[in-house]
């Protein structure tokens, strides 16, 4: 039996309420978990020693768009001794999508929870210092969501040059 | 100028005031240590040994906006650092010109999106744009002498 | 200037990452960046100075903020894969790499052998490449000029391999889905083979200049120490991680583009500071040279890009007398290809760590949702606490240690 496979029957014995679900992709081995539950699922991930997930290696949050649940977190832990990688997805609802911080578990959770803030607009119960990280604190919007446009200005060719330098406010010194 | 071949060995030459100053500012510029993107690292090549900059009198780079005369904007200006690259532009003292390298730069190249600022001059006055994703070296070359041609042609009175 | 707006960020909202001395006046509050030529890049760093001794350090990132995650969403997987890049400008090919790998793990495609090889070559040529430019800028911060120039100069050499066989320096866009764009030009393994012929030598000079240097070895040894189990719980990876004597490698660990062929050393130092992570640096430039070499000893002819037609165009040749293949180049550019509905995740091992990318697609040609976990955004967020009770000057130090890429932190 693989680490892998022992880590799933491991959670899934000790969180039965906790994984949700266990889909396999291309080889990969995703858990479903419930946002409740995360923390718990993580601490115990990191501080069980038979398993020894010390590595908390991305979070990357996704918008499924006009899907609801709307937002699913990816958490990818990593054993760094029995080089097992574990992915595990915790679905967000479209309206207040908010998940529990991990940054007390692993440090290194800090600022991906900030760029999935910034970016998509998911809250994080427990961050120490959740601030817009990549763009202006003053931004209006999260552009990684589906329904932020992704900004588009008018191509000057031969046949609008004109038009668009009139209206274009080019700097001056 | 050319006044010393008429001239002969005199010792004496004639010329305007604008020839000799332009000729100075267009011999010397001293280009911001300031990179923004993947153009500053073809803006170091061009600094560096293989491509040598210092035989067109630019090799100074300096750190403070206060000691520049040419702004090379080289790489990707986002909304976040307009501002910024505004102050550092305020700051730098006349005469002072500006480079936009590259195509991000000039346009925002390949990124037409929420991020970028579409185009460098809509926040500082550009007098030379380099085309290229990034510019080889040697593009970046032919702006400097692209530079030197304008300046040599300036009228003082634009800098009084 | 109506259209710039003045970034307005109170100390209020950034009263809690300063210690209560800096309310009173005791410890002083500095900016650092976003222009400072030892940020390497649009870096800003908040600083609570007591003195000399930086007691907190808050990084500012997102100056370089391109949108490119948003913008590949917008485009065809073949399409987004110009803007890869362009993100990590000095890992170009292998940002490539990871890309495809990713989206070749989602559409499940095959590679032939001889692209894989061609990868894992220019890979390593890169991580040199990316090195040579580490090694020239941290050590002119530690004011050892003249390496930039020299690294530079050996710099240009990788630039010109990369136009033979992808026709520009830097944004190749050499390594596509499926395979490499086109076969390397028939002198392609000789002029590698001169170059890595060339290049010992003159690592030797670099670490004669460096290592006996009074100045650079005062300046690095005993400077940002931290422990192997506080940079894996950091998320630091890469050679700054293996300065701190932890074996993770994605080469080793998770293999890829058959890096399992390969025989090769994970250099590992133990020192944690910032000597340390140089030497594992200069080590890693050695086994690049030996990968590539046995890379050009297992480069045998055969295809270069996947037999696939789906996930390929069809060869040049064809184009002139197919109008089938005609039909299916224009369509293959203009439509792509659908990729099924799932998330993969692919890595690889960047000059600077773990290079991730997670790859959602919808069913349709377009992906749903690119993700890249890049390295330096994440060992950037280590700075804060490593840089505590330094001073300035090694400050500089630390940054340069770390390897970070603006465009990879930010994207």
């Amino acid at each position: 039996m693989s680490h892998l496979e022992r880590t799933i029957s491991a959670l899934q014995e000790r969180f039965p309420h906790g994984v949700l679900g266990k889909a396999e992709f291309r080889g990969d081995i995703t858990l479903q978990i419930d946002s409740a539950s995360l923390v718990a699922v993580c601490r115990y991930l990191r501080d069980e020693p038979a398993l020894g997930y010390n590595v908390l290696v991305d979070i990357g949050a996704v918008d499924y768009s006009p899907q609801e649940p709307r937002f699913a977190l990816f958490y990818i832990v990593y054993a760094l001794v029995q080089n097992t990688r574990l992915r595990l997805k915790v679905l967000l609802p479209g309206a207040e999508p908010v998940a529990p911080s991990i940054s007390g578990i692993w440090p290194s959770a800090n600022w991906p929870e900030r760029e999935a803030f910034d970016m998509m607009g998911i809250g994080f119960e427990g961050h120490p210092d959740l601030r817009r990280i990549l763009m202006p604190a003053d931004w209006e919007g999260h552009p990684h969501r589906k329904d932020y446009p992704l900004g588009y200005e008018e191509v000057q060719f031969t046949f609008n040059k004109r038009e668009i330098d009139a209206r274009k406010k080019y700097a001056t010194s | 100028m050319g006044a010393e071949q008429k001239l002969g060995n005199m010792g004496v030459v004639t010329t305007s005031l604008e020839t000799v100053v332009n000729w100075g500012r267009a011999g010397a510029i001293w280009p911001m240590l300031f990179g923004l993107a993947c153009c500053a690292m073809e803006m170091i090549a061009t600094q560096a040994g293989t491509y040598d900059a210092s035989r067109f009198g630019m090799e100074l780079m300096r750190a403070s906006p206060r000691q520049a005369d040419l702004m090379i904007v080289a790489g990707r200006v986002t909304r976040k650092m307009a501002p910024v690259l505004r102050r550092l532009y305020d700051q730098m003292p006349d005469p002072k010109w500006v480079i936009s390298m590259g195509d991000c730069a000039s346009c925002s190249g390949v990124f037409n999106n929420y991020a970028l600022v579409q185009g460098v001059d809509e926040v500082v006055p550009v007098d030379v744009y380099i085309a290229g994703c990034p510019p080889r070296p040697e593009a970046l070359i032919d702006g400097f002498l692209k530079l030197h041609e304008k300046v040599r042609g300036e009228k003082l009175a634009r800098w009084a | 200037m109506s259209q710039v707006r003045e970034l307005e960020t109170t100390v209020e909202e950034l009263k809690h990452l300063f210690s209560p001395r800096a309310a009173t006046g005791e410890t002083m509050l500095l900016n650092l960046g976003p222009q400072h030529p030892s940020t390497h890049g649009v870096l800003r760093l908040l600083l609570e100075l007591d003195g000399e001794e930086v007691v907190s350090c808050i990084p500012d990132v997102g100056f370089l903020h391109t949108g490119i995650e948003k913008n590949m969403e917008a485009k065809t997987f073949l399409k987004a894969l110009v803007m890869t890049d362009r993100m990590d400008y000095l890992n170009n090919m292998g940002n490539n790499l990871t890309y495809c790998l990713a989206i070749e793990k989602l559409c499940a495609i095959e590679v032939p052998e001889r692209a894989q090889v061609l990868r894992v070559i220019c890979a390593e040529l890169q991580r040199i490449a990316s090195h040579l430019v580490w090694l020239g800028t941290s050590a002119i911060d530690l004011n050892a000029s003249s390496i930039l120039i020299y690294c530079f100069r050996d710099r240009e050499r990788i630039m010109d391999l990369f136009e033979l066989i992808g026709g520009q320096r830097m944004m190749t866009s050499y390594i596509r889905p499926g395979g490499v764009w086109r076969d390397v030009p028939a002198e392609f393994p000789a002029a590698v083979e001169s170059f890595l012929d060339y290049l010992p030598g003159k690592l030797d000079d670099y670490e004669r200049l460096l290592d006996k240097n009074p100045i650079y070895l005062a300046r690095t040894i005993d400077i940002g120490i931290v422990d192997g189990d506080e940079a894996l719980a950091w998320g630091m990876t890469g050679p700054a991680l293996r300065g701190s004597g932890v074996n993770f490698d994605v080469r080793r660990a998770m293999p890829y583009s058959g890096y399992e062929n390969f025989e090769f050393e994970v250099p590992l130092e133990t020192g944690c500071d910032v000597y340390a992570r140089y030497r594992v640096r200069m080590r890693e430039f050695r086994e690049s040279i030996k990968i590539i070499r046995q890379g050009l000893r297992l480069l045998k002819p055969g295809p270069f890009i996947t037999s696939d037609r789906k996930f390929a165009p069809p060869p040049r040749a064809e184009l002139g007398r197919s109008m089938e293949a005609v039909i299916h180049h224009f369509k293959y550019w203009t439509d792509g290809f659908p990729a099924p509905d799932g998330e993969v995740y692919a890595a690889t091992e960047s000059p600077r760590g773990e290079l991730g990318c997670l790859l959602a697609g919808d069913g349709g040609p377009n992906p749903r949702r690119v993700h890249f976990r890049t390295p330096s955004f994440n060992t950037l967020q280590v700075l804060s606490w490593l840089s505590r009770g330094y001073l300035v000057a090694d400050l500089v130090a630390i940054i340069g240690s770390i390897d970070i890429v603006l465009g990879d932190v930010d994207r």
